[in-house]
């Protein structure tokens, strides 16, 4: 029998936390992703079954912040859905089934890595990580932009001083070090 | 330079990475008899306009989305952005 261990993005067996005074980088192991992308010719189903899901269809840069399930604009009719994984673990699975004919669906959990970074200096480490207009971002904007030569989603969650970034999980090291050394820059 | 996408507003040209002529869209019908002579025309053939010039645009570091500007080559003045692929389906493109 292979004994084996789940490891975070980062390597650990915990997730990682880097707090500062000003502000806190912390690595969220716990969120399940699938990205749905509607098929030619059924957009009109695919946006009836995500507004049933979450509430609203997120519009371009838009996130609907809904729970549990919470989801975000990729691309033109190409969405990001979201889930604790305690509970979702199989959002894949569960949106196929949801999604049937109108949708293509693709499990995204081990693609990407997710740090949230909250206090009172999260716009300044922001300004200097990355291009996005932070401070005239509201609760509900997510953008993708370049961090560190990475293609990233930016988005802005309901506490004003949370920011939650998505990266390529494969680069998790490389994401880290850019927000540990955004975040030396602004002490 | 800044392009006014679509859908995101105004972003930095540096999200972005020029892919061509925008003629690439109509490739060309591979079952046509002249086909051989079609295909090298549209793998190898452009003109270089000193003026306005109908380009494709992919946002790379953006929503991914393949974009058709309309550049002046003289004066970087951009006239019109749309997506590509309302014009390829507006030129009767994939369904």
């Amino acid at each position: 029998m292979h004994d084996l261990m789940p490891i975070t993005a980062l390597g650990g067996t915990e997730a990682r936390i880097d707090a500062f005074d000003h502000v806190t980088i912390t690595e969220n192991d716990g969120l399940a992703l699938a990205s749905v992308a509607a098929r030619i010719g059924h957009e009109k189903p695919c946006h009836a079954t995500l507004k049933k899901l979450l509430g609203a269809v997120p519009g371009p840069g838009k996130a609907i912040l809904h729970d549990p399930e919470a989801g975000f604009w990729m691309g033109p009719d190409q969405w990001m859905i979201g889930a604790p994984r305690a509970t979702h673990e199989l959002l894949a699975d569960q949106l196929t089934t949801l999604f049937g004919e109108t949708a293509s669906v693709t499990e995204q959990s081990g693609a990407w890595v997710c740090f949230d970074v909250t206090g009172p200096a999260m716009q300044d480490l922001c300004e200097r990580l990355c291009a996005v207009p932070i401070r005239r971002m509201v609760a509900g904007d997510a953008q993708r932009t370049m961090i560190h030569q990475l293609g990233c989603f930016v988005i802005r969650r309901q506490d004003a001083d949370h920011i939650r970034i998505l990266g390529p999980r494969a680069s998790a090291g490389s994401l880290h070090h850019a927000l540990i050394t955004a975040a030396h820059s602004t002490a | 330079m800044i392009i006014d996408h679509p859908l995101l507003g105004p972003r930095d040209s540096a999200e972005f990475t020029y892919m061509g002529d925008a003629r690439l869209i109509d490739r060309p019908d591979p079952d046509a008899g002249t086909a051989a002579q079609d295909f090298y025309e549209y793998g190898y053939l452009r003109d270089n306009p000193a003026g306005w010039h109908d380009e494709l645009w992919f946002h790379e570091a953006g929503d991914r989305s393949w974009l058709v500007i309309t550049r002046n080559t003289l004066t970087h003045e951009i006239s019109k952005v749309q997506l590509a692929r309302d014009v390829a389906r507006s030129r009767g493109r994939s369904k």
